[in-house]
């Protein structure tokens, strides 16, 4: 198939055939995707704000076109990012409770923190310390869930003070006037840490760490090779694998599609390097 | 010297002080020169029409009745018939540092024309670039230690009057710091001394200057405080800009910070202010909550910020505004717990938040990196390979 095309067969796989395990559903691919593209448009039209005193935050607003401009496209991407947000926890909620699939909300699968996860830190940051091997991780590590619910508190906190700001008359009628003072720190504050935590910890966690350097490619493809499966995530192939739920393929992800990931991620990635390094001097200064 | 053996002819038999035509017949000459070699030539033409051109020579040239001149002439004491102006000058700042002669700013005084003609040097439209030849001068600026005026001046709307619009009411130099009797600003008679500026710009802008006076600043100024603000405080004094343009405004919530210290240090935290120094004028400075030149403390029911107004206030630009909307805090001090806990509780909570998270996960991933590269520099990855 298309493992020569794109070069040797890695080492221990010299059978020619390299064979694929499916990480993420098509599903779960456009959600990321919509979450970085939204998650950057904010960035990019909610930083200005917050560093407003910068020299670049006045450029980049009369860019994007003035300030009424750069508040349209905010709440343009945050529309949008909310949407996404809902239809997944809709769909959660509708498999777990109508599909009565319990292993969303319990278990090897599921993003909810497990015993196993407090586990795997322990036993992780003994072997950056040399004291232990390498733990073996499920489908999901910790740093990956960790990830995945930041993203509902950060939706709670900045979504929540977002929508009371932008609809202030309404919410006044229910909320006292201070609380505008508030959001408005609780907005930015988050959206500070979010960008700091998604252009340092997530970067290296799952893209330019050593093991995955340049780049994951498999939120984007939802492939990855059994043999990068195997290392990456132990305990779940040992568990899988061989079984109906493991079942690998011989389809390699199309080579279109790893190239398009490829340009995107590293758009993505300079221009988040971009904003943590403007973010970063601005904060230092101030 | 046969016009000097004529003159002397017409001197001697003349016996009286001498007619203009005598004095003239000499010094209409061309390249006429004293002992000390300064041109004595006069335009007698330029003369006859100057605003002198009815008096005779000697009536200012006081110390010369014929020829030959006396060897010591006295220099014209033009106070002597301008007395009060004379006397102006006398008190003058201009006189105390020896600097100034009424020729410095009338010019050639066989030429003097009405101050209402356009030749005229000290002709309103002129009166700038008479004052700049000294106070537009580096040179001079820096020997007695002031600004470079002149340039500030003709920046500012009052001298775009004067140079695009030609307009004889602008205010020129005269029109604030007075003619003859100009006076340093810190005396306390002077025009432009701190509280009589008030007056000195009313003299033009009366509409201003009855809302100022009705204002806080005013009222405090008239009470002696010192560090009340006068017109210039906001304005300044020679670099007036128009008040309807974006740049202006845009710095007017500063100026208004060099006194209000902490009410512009909350206020830098809100929206508004960042808004603002993004470059837009669209939202709230200073002055469209506070007013500008009628500014009354809040506790005062007049006043735009008093609690009884302030529904009206922010639907200025709130149409949509109720009273949980203008419970709005615009100067919240987050770093108050007394009087802002729910803020300050916020803005520590967030710091620690950041703090937290950012540092555990930093470490981890220092860690990590370190770990796993020296990992892959002993050859073991978790690589599955260049199809991964």
């Amino acid at each position: 198939m298309s493992s020569r095309a794109a070069g040797t067969p890695a080492a221990g796989s010299s059978a020619a055939e390299v064979r694929y395990h499916v990480r993420f559903s098509l599903g779960q691919r456009y959600l990321h995707a919509i979450l970085f593209s939204t998650f950057l448009g904010l960035a990019l039209t909610g930083l200005p704000l917050r560093f407003s005193h910068s020299a670049w935050a006045a450029s980049f607003a009369h860019i994007v076109g003035g300030f009424a401009a750069i508040l349209f496209f905010h709440k343009f991407f945050a529309v949008i990012l909310t949407a996404a947000f809902l239809t997944h926890v809709g769909r959660v909620l509708y498999l777990g409770f109508i599909k009565r699939q319990r292993g969303v909300f319990w278990g090897p699968n599921s993003l909810v923190p497990q015993p196993k996860d407090l586990k795997d830190i322990y036993e992780h940051v003994r072997w950056f310390l040399w004291l232990g091997p390498r733990p073996k991780f499920d489908r999901f590590a910790y740093w990956e869930k960790f990830d995945y619910w930041a993203v509902f508190w950060g939706m709670a906190i900045i979504g929540f003070s977002g929508y009371t700001m932008w609809f202030a008359p309404f919410f006044a009628k229910i909320l006292p006037g201070s609380w505008f003072n508030i959001a408005l720190v609780l907005h930015g504050e988050e959206a500070l840490l979010a960008v700091w935590f998604i252009f340092t910890v997530h970067f290296f966690n799952t893209h330019l760490r050593p093991d995955s350097f340049p780049m994951d490619l498999v939120i984007f493809t939802g492939k990855e090779s059994e043999e990068e499966w195997k290392k990456k995530r132990g305990e779940e192939y040992e568990r899988l694998h061989g079984r109906p739920e493991g079942e690998t393929t011989a389809v390699a992800p199309p080579r279109w599609l790893k190239n398009f990931a490829r340009l995107i991620g590293t758009f993505v990635i300079l221009t988040g390097f971009a904003l943590l390094w403007l973010t970063l001097v601005a904060f230092l200064k101030a | 010297m046969f016009w000097s053996l004529i003159a002397f002819f017409l001197f001697t038999v003349g016996g009286a002080a001498p007619q203009n035509a005598t004095c003239l017949a000499c010094h209409s000459q061309p390249g006429m020169t004293n002992s000390s070699g300064a041109s004595v030539t006069i335009n007698a033409d330029h003369f006859q029409k100057s605003v002198h051109g009815s008096l005779s020579c000697t009536d200012c040239h006081t110390s010369i009745n014929g020829f030959p001149h006396p060897a010591k002439v006295q220099p014209v004491e033009c106070g002597a018939c301008h007395t009060s102006e004379g006397s102006g000058v006398t008190e003058s700042v201009h006189a105390k540092v020896g600097a100034v002669a009424c020729l410095d700013c009338h010019g050639n005084p066989h030429a003097i024309v009405p101050v209402a003609s356009p030749q005229s040097p000290v002709y309103p439209l002129n009166v700038p670039r008479t004052c700049g030849r000294c106070h537009g001068n580096p040179e001079v600026a820096k020997k007695y230690g002031f600004p470079n005026v002149y340039a500030m001046y003709m920046d500012s709307i009052h001298g775009f009057a004067v140079t695009q619009d030609g307009l004889l009411v602008a205010a020129t130099c005269s029109s604030c710091h007075g003619t003859h009797k100009i006076l340093s600003h810190t005396n306390p008679q002077s025009s432009t001394y701190r509280t009589n500026i008030p007056d000195t710009c009313g003299k033009c802008h009366a509409g201003p200057k009855s809302e100022y006076l009705a204002g806080i600043h005013g009222k405090q100024m008239l009470a002696g405080n010192g560090e009340a603000p006068v017109c210039t405080n906001c304005h300044t004094a020679h670099q007036i800009v128009r008040v309807a343009r974006a740049s202006w405004q845009m710095r007017t919530s500063q100026t208004c910070g060099t006194c209000h210290k902490e009410k512009f240090a909350t206020y830098l935290d809100t929206f508004h202010a960042q808004v603002s120094a993004l470059g837009y004028i669209e939202v709230a400075h200073c002055w469209n909550c506070h007013g500008n030149h009628d500014i009354l403390p809040a506790s005062n029911p007049k006043s735009s910020v008093n609690p009884a107004n302030l529904m009206h206030t922010c639907r200025q630009c709130h149409p949509d505004a109720n009273v949980g909307f203008i419970s709005y805090q615009p100067h919240a001090n987050p770093h108050d717990p007394r009087r802002y806990p729910g803020l300050w509780f916020t803005t520590q909570f967030m710091k620690l938040l950041l703090l937290g998270v950012l540092s555990f996960f930093g470490l981890h991933t220092i860690l990590w990196f370190v770990r796993s590269a020296i990992h892959h520099a002993q050859g073991e990855s978790e690589r599955g390979g260049p199809e991964a």
